[in-house]
Parts: C-alpha cells; structure tokens; sequence
C-alpha cells in the first residue's frame, strides 16, 4: 500500500503539471475576485474566507480526473484490482495521494493567498485549520466521482457535475467556520460538523467508490 | 403469489397495460376539478390576495419533487439487491418526471415569492435545498445519458442515487444551519400547511392526489417505453450475433 503510495506521488508530481496547476488555478482564482469586486479593503477581507474556500475547492475539482483515469487507460488499474490489496484500500491509498499532492499544498498556500484579499489576522489560521480538516473529504468525495465516471471518453465536465452537489455540505461548514474564525465568534460547530463529514466520508465512501470502479472495470 | 412476480418484465407489462387507462381517468378526474375547484370557488385570501391560487401547482408539485427522489432511491436499492430490470428502469423513467416538479415547484414559487416577499429568489433553506435537489436530479439524469452499456449505467446511477441521498439530506440541513448562521429567516419560511384554512385545505389535498396520480401514470408510460428501449436493445444484439 505504501509502495502504491508513492508510486502515485510521484506520477503525480512527475507527470508534468498536474501538480502545481491546481495551486497556481488557486492562486489566479485569488487573483481574479478582487478584480471582479473592487479592491476596497473592507469588502474583501469579509468575502475572503468563502472566497478561499471555493477557490480551493475547485482547485481541487481539476486534478480529480486524473485519479483513475491514467490508470484506467494503461491498465494499470486492471492489474490493481487483482493485486491482494482490496480494492477499497486502493480507493483510499489513492484518494489519500491526492490530497497529499493537491489538498495539503491548497492548504499550506490559502493563508498566504488570504493576504492578496486582505484577510485578517485570525483568518490565517482559521482557514489554514478549515482547509486542514476539510480537503480531505474533497479528496475522498472526489474519488468516488472519479470512479463512477473512469470508463467514460469525456468524463471530466460531467465528472464535477457529479461531485459540486455532493461537496456542497462540506464547503457550507468550512467556510461558515472560517467566516465566523475570522470574525473572532465560535466556530467549534461548523468546525465539528465538517469533521464529521470528513471523517464519515473517508469511513463509508471507499466502499462505494470500489463498488463503482468494480462496475467500470466489468 | 408475491410481489416480485412484477418485476418479471413480461408481466408488468401486462398489467400496466392494463392499469394504465383507468391510471389516468382518474388522474383527469381529481386534477382537473381540483384545480377548477381552486382557481375559481375559493376565495381570496387577506394578506395574498389573488395569489394564494398559486399553492394549488407549487405544493404538490414540491411535494412530488421530493418524494420522486425517495422512490428512486428505494427502486434503486433493489436494482442493487435484487437486480430486477423494472425496477432501474423506473427509477430511470422517474427522474425526468421528478426534475420537471422540481423545476415546476422552483418557478412557480418564484412566481409566488415575487409580490408576496418582494423577491423572486432568497436563500431561504428551503429554495436552497430544492436548487441543490435540481443539481442532484441534473447530476443523475447526466450520468445515465453518458454511459452506453444499460447495465454498466444502471449499476453506476444506482450508485450514485444512494451515496447522492445522503449527501442531499446532509446539505438539506447543513443549508438550514448556513442560514440562521447568517440572519433569521423566520419571515421567510412560515410553514403553508398550518396556515391554511379548510376552503383552501381541501382543494389542495384533491390537487395533491392528483399530482400523485399524474406521477403514476407518467412513471408508468415512461417505464413501458424504458422496457421497450432494452428488449430493442437485445433483439438488435441478437440479429447482429446472428450475422456473425
């Protein structure tokens, strides 16, 4: 599992691209806003913590096709769900490298990208811990998306016509608790509803996701 | 003699060919004085004037929205389990008939919400909610039309239709939560039923019944030509193997 681990890590930073483009998409959609909304300073720093959180978001909605697609077409994948490991591990161990390779850069990144929107100083950390908690259920909700769609040629529009709905839930709570971080108010339960979230998607949607790519593998 | 005797193909074309006339008499027979019934001998209402007459389409038809979805997921869940062709297929012809309630409920609220709140969209929880049910028919209807192989499609939709009906009912009150985070929505969301008084209350339930009504035929009309799709769909792999 580890070995696959990697091996997906490095495809990924190695493939050319697929690795930086979702932070520099990330950095541009921070770019852009203020240009769309003016730059008065009040204004931004109260839309920044959504803006960030939707920005990471579709950030992360590039790079989901390549989950399994690549795979898929070099057969790889065939020979994965042979291998001893269950085909629900290599949902996760793959799921699991994408957000290592794309959640946790869009994480590390948005509270210096939150200075382009004049976030202010609890903000930083509000959305770094936001981002923290919850890419990982976009990672893993991702997947799932990517797996129902792996067999199709051109996958990857209706791939985030399925996966935007099913995000919905997650982006309410993190950037509800970001907003109210920012804001200096309480924000344990957003925080803990996000959490929950995560964690019960990385608990149960392995198995569908397997399921899926079952189906598509038939 | 069960249930499952049905969802052989052969048979419930039988005997939705057989129910399907009397189906949608008296869906003619609830819906059209139900909506004469409404729009003509009621009167009208002191705070909504005119307007009110609107709650005859928009309820149902939200009702119906919602209530498709749950029929999906249950019909898909026995694709899953039991595998019966009938059942996707129903599921499949449902979702065309439940996105065109969503949309019916959606506008005509908006139609309503216009002189009433002074807005023909909020982000109520409750608009918000049936938006995003919008998106998640969308989502299904596009998965189905993306994939060739009918079985590989039904499996996959049938998938999605289960993971999507948590995700939905997450969203649903996780928009509940966005709102009264932001501001009191109280105005906004008065619940309908309760307000209604019995000269309205009654027209409405004949409306309801017949909004179910209409659902069954359509569903049956629409699952009957799914069915045909298949055994087409199998007599022209048939010839082609033939050729072979």
């Amino acid at each position: 599992m580890i070995a696959l681990l990697v091996r997906d890590m490095r495809l990924a930073i190695r493939a050319g691209g697929g690795f930086g483009l979702g932070l520099a998409f990330f950095l541009i959609v921070s770019t852009l806003v203020p240009f769309g909304v003016g730059p008065e300073a009040a204004i931004l720093s109260r839309i920044a913590p959504g803006i960030l959180w939707v920005g990471a978001l579709l950030a992360c909605l590039l790079s989901l096709d390549r989950i399994f697609q690549l795979d898929f077409e070099d057969g790889s994948l065939d020979l994965l769900a042979t291998a001893p490991i269950p085909m629900e591990g290599t949902v996760a161990i793959k799921a699991l490298a994408h957000w290592l390779v794309t959640g946790l850069p869009l994480t590390l990144a948005a509270p210096a990208f939150g200075a382009l929107m004049n976030l202010q100083s609890p903000g930083h950390y509000w959305i770094f811990v936001t981002l923290l908690i919850g890419t990982p259920a976009l990672s893993m909700i991702g997947a799932f998306g990517a797996a129902l769609t792996v067999g199709l040629k051109r996958g990857g529009l209706l791939l985030s016509l399925l996966v935007l709905p099913l995000y919905i839930p997650t982006l309410i709570f993190g950037a509800e608790a970001a907003t109210r971080g920012t804001a200096g108010l309480s924000a344990l339960t957003p925080l803990l509803m996000m959490a929950g979230i995560t964690a019960g998607s990385i608990a149960l949607l392995p198995f569908a996701a397997a399921a899926a790519l079952r189906i598509n593998l038939r | 003699m069960s249930l499952w005797e049905f969802a052989n193909p052969v048979k419930f074309m039988a005997l939705s060919g057989k129910v399907l006339p009397w189906v949608v008499g008296l869906t003619v027979l609830t819906l059209v004085p139900g909506m004469i019934w409404g729009f003509f001998f009621t009167p009208e209402a002191a705070n909504f004037g005119n307007s009110v007459k609107i709650i005859y389409i928009h309820v149902p038809s939200a009702m119906m929205a919602i209530n498709i979805w749950v029929m999906m997921l249950v019909t898909s869940l026995i694709w899953i389990v039991r595998r019966h062709h009938v059942s996707v297929r129903a599921a499949k012809a449902a979702a065309l008939i439940g996105v065109t309630m969503t949309v019916i409920a959606l506008i005509t609220g908006a139609i309503w919400g216009e002189p009433m709140w002074g807005t023909y969209w909020a982000w109520d929880p409750r608009l918000t909610s049936f938006l995003i049910l919008f998106l998640f028919y969308l989502g299904y209807m596009a998965l189905w039309a993306a994939i060739e192989n009918p079985d590989t499609a039904a499996d996959l939709t049938s998938v999605l239709c289960i993971v999507g009906s948590v995700f939905a009912l997450l969203s649903r009150y996780a928009v509940n939560f966005w709102n009264q985070g932001l501001h009191q929505g109280a105005s906004l969301s008065m619940d309908k039923e309760e307000h209604v008084a019995d000269v309205y209350y009654l027209p409405l339930l004949l409306c309801i019944a017949g909004f179910i009504l209409l659902f069954v035929a359509l569903v049956l009309i629409r699952t009957r030509t799914e069915l045909r799709l298949v055994r087409l769909h199998r007599l022209e792999i048939r010839e082609r193997m033939k050729d072979v």
